[in-house]
């Protein structure tokens, strides 16, 4: 299998897609002539034309609206918001909106949109660009959300979303598109709704999702040193969560911890404790641990920053006192 | 052409001249030289931000206003002490021609703790409220109903301040922009919409943003007068500009301005500014260089001499040079302090 970049399998994934179905177009800001504020959308204005990959204004609210409009009659749009922090713009197009297209209307309508959109810190872009607001989605029902860490997922799991039939939000993390690993060529879909063991282990489950997985092996990297063995799990999809895989691996291992890049409180991490306490409550040896992000809006200074977001250091930090070691 | 004498009308229709008014001999010789020196200050200021931030000294997200001067400098000359000033992501030379410290603005953009905000904010985010520089916005139009919101406040007060609001041509096309100039013109809330129009948001050019170009006119639904002005010429902005802002104090009702001006460089940092426009464009407005062009103006207005330019030309590198010395010198914040000021604090 050939080795790519995150970015070049979303790319493989948008191109597989739009060959496949004419109905599948691109549409955000600066896709085309500029060729991707982050260079995913690359050759593809060339490629498809004007048609097919659509620069927008500096409307969020308005081109998210559109493509869900569009979307209500057949059409299946990959929108790109520049970082999902513009989702915050657009909130109302797709959480009181989009997702609720289906339910509203008694399953007579639908609104298949993808929303693709990274977002993370660890680049000094401060407050307004540097979250990523997986929760405020998976909040929401009616909705999908999905957040590969590897480009194998990324690939997967865009192709499934835009075959998806509901508004699915795809999130990237912008530490990621550099990043490089072995991926199917063609057809290869990764289903939603299932998580992924990235590393087998015996002792302890570490779950995680998009760049924190890297996070967390690096950590079971250095763990496996000291002859901890820990079960590395990759979320993968945050909306349908996958509960089985995860208390499946509690029951073996009987101590889990959670890292996630974002504030500690109120996070994907902790619908995820809740639902393990509830479903594996007699397993467990030890509290569940919650690793995040400190809970203050995105610094810019660099070593404030640094501060902010979880270390392989600190997840590691948190598995041992998990295991009282 | 000089068109100073002349009342200015307001902009009706597409054939608006680009105003290149101002003779030299309406102004103060110390004026003049206080408009040229601001607008070098900040071409050498900006120039040694782009090379900080090339030896990593300054990281993130970086927008220059190189090329931009004139209006930078003719907008913010025309504005009263007291009044308030809101600015987008790209607002480092407002901040430096508001009087905000340059050494502070510099230590921001180090992430510095004697920043101006104290190492939190960066680039984007300068502020300075002792000169009512009520800071930059890194959402494109998230800043225009707050600056309404603050000439809310001075009408609820009973105030005479105004509050200029400035923004880029692409912010027009986002909702909160007309949310925010409606209300304005509803409850005649005394703000200046000052549009930078350097034809271009990110890669995408006016024309394929907007369906509407000539900017001036999108007040215009609202009710607000447009005017459009020559953003290269500083002499043109600033007289303009002081018409409105007092016009905008006698009346407590908003105006629209769009300031044609060009930025030389990538959008930020991260952009070389190549793929959506040519060399040809850029060069032409090259040509039309607020700052050099503004040097001879003076310079063969005899207002003052090309050793004299010289002298303002060190005298500008000396303070660029200490604002990088003084962020230099200042300590990284306290990792400690990290998450203070999430809440608002007494001080
Ligand atoms: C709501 C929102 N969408 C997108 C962006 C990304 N973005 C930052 S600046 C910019 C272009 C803005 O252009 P313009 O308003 O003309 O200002 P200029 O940068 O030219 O000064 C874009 C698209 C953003 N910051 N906020
Ligand atoms: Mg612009």
């Amino acid at each position: 299998m050939p080795e790519i970049t995150y970015r070049e399998a979303l790319r493989d994934a948008l191109i597989e897609e739009m060959d496949l179905d004419p109905d599948v177009f691109i549409m955000g800001e600066e896709v085309g002539v500029f060729q991707g504020a982050y260079k995913v959308t690359e050759g593809l204005l060339d490629r498809f034309g004007e048609k097919r990959v659509v620069d927008t204004p500096i409307a969020e609210e308005g081109f998210i609206g559109l493509g869900a409009g569009a979307a209500m009659t057949g059409l299946r749009p990959v929108i790109e918001l520049m970082t999902v922090n513009f989702g915050m713009v657009a909130m109302d197009q797709i959480a009181n909106h989009a997702a609720k297209i289906s339910y509203m209307f008694g399953g007579r309508l639908k609104c298949p949109i993808v929303i693709r959109a990274p977002g993370g810190g660890g680049q000094q872009l401060t407050a307004q660009h540097s979250h990523s607001l997986d929760v405020w989605f998976a909040y929401i029902p009616g909705l999908k959300v999905v957040s590969p860490a590897v480009p194998a997922d990324a690939k997967g799991l865009l192709k499934t979303a835009i075959r998806d039939e509901n508004p699915v939000m795809f999130l990237e993390h912008l530490a990621l598109y550099n990043t490089r690993g072995a991926v199917p060529g063609g057809e290869h879909t990764v289903p939603f709704g299932a998580a992924d063991v990235k590393r087998p282990g015996t002792d302890v489950t570490l779950i995680s999702h998009s760049r924190m997985v890297l996070f967390a092996l690096q950590a079971a990297a250095q763990l496996a040193e000291e002859g901890v063995d820990v079960e590395v799990i990759d979320l993968r999809s945050i909306r349908p969560l996958d509960v089985e895989t995860l208390v499946r691996s509690v029951q073996k291992t009987n101590h889990c911890v959670i890292a996630e890049e974002e504030h500690r409180s109120f996070g994907v991490n902790a619908e995820v404790a809740a639902t393990i306490y509830e479903e594996a409550f007699d397993y467990l040896d030890a509290p569940i641990a919650r690793v995040g992000g400190v809970e203050v809006p995105m610094p810019y200074s660099k070593p404030l920053e640094q501060a902010v977001i979880p270390s392989p250091e600190k997840i590691a930090g948190a598995v041992r006192a998990t295991l009282g070691r | 052409m000089s068109q100073s004498q002349e009342p200015i009308d307001q902009a009706t229709d597409t054939d608006i001249p680009v105003r290149d008014a101002g003779d030299l001999a309406n102004y103060a010789n110390d004026q003049l030289i206080d408009f040229y020196s601001n607008m070098l200050f900040v071409r050498r200021f900006e120039e040694r931000v782009a090379e900080m931030y090339l030896r990593a000294k300054i990281g993130g997200y970086c927008h220059l206003n190189i090329g931009e001067e004139a209006t930078v400098v003719g907008t913010l000359k025309a504005l009263q002490e007291d009044d308030y000033f809101f600015g987008s992501y790209r607002e480092h030379g407002f901040a430096l021609v508001r009087d905000v410290p340059a050494g502070a603005v510099m230590a921001e953009l180090f992430g510095k703790r004697d920043g101006c905000a104290r190492g939190r904010g960066g680039s984007m985010h300068l502020v300075d409220p002792d000169r009512r520089f009520m800071g930059g916005y890194g959402i494109v139009g998230g800043s225009i109903p707050l600056s309404t919101g603050v000439a809310f406040a001075i009408k609820y007060r009973g105030g005479d301040e105004i509050v200029m609001s400035v923004f880029g041509d692409g912010a027009t096309n986002i909702g909160a922009f007309h949310e925010a100039l409606n209300m304005a013109s509803l409850w005649k809330l005394p703000t200046l919409f000052i549009c930078t129009n350097n034809l271009y948001g990110m890669g995408t050019s006016v024309d394929r943003a907007s369906a509407v170009t000539e900017l001036w006119k999108k007040g215009i639904a609202y009710d607000i007068p447009g005017y459009k002005v020559n953003g290269m010429d500083v002499l043109a902005v600033y007289q303009l500009t002081k018409k409105l802002v007092e016009e905008v104090r006698r009346t407590s009702e908003p105006i629209f301005v769009e300031c044609q001006t060009y930025r030389y460089r990538g959008h930020s940092m991260a952009d070389a500014g190549k793929n959506y426009r040519s060399d040809e464009e850029v060069q032409s407005w090259r040509e039309r260089d607020p700052v050099e062009n503004f040097r001879k103006r003076l310079i063969e207005g005899e207002i003052f001499t090309q050793k004299d330019a010289e002298a303002c030309e060190a005298d500008v590198l000396a303070r660029v040079q200490d604002a990088v010395d003084f962020a230099e010198a200042s300590p990284f914040p306290d990792v400690a302090e990290l998450d203070r000021f999430v809440y608002a604090e007494d001080e």
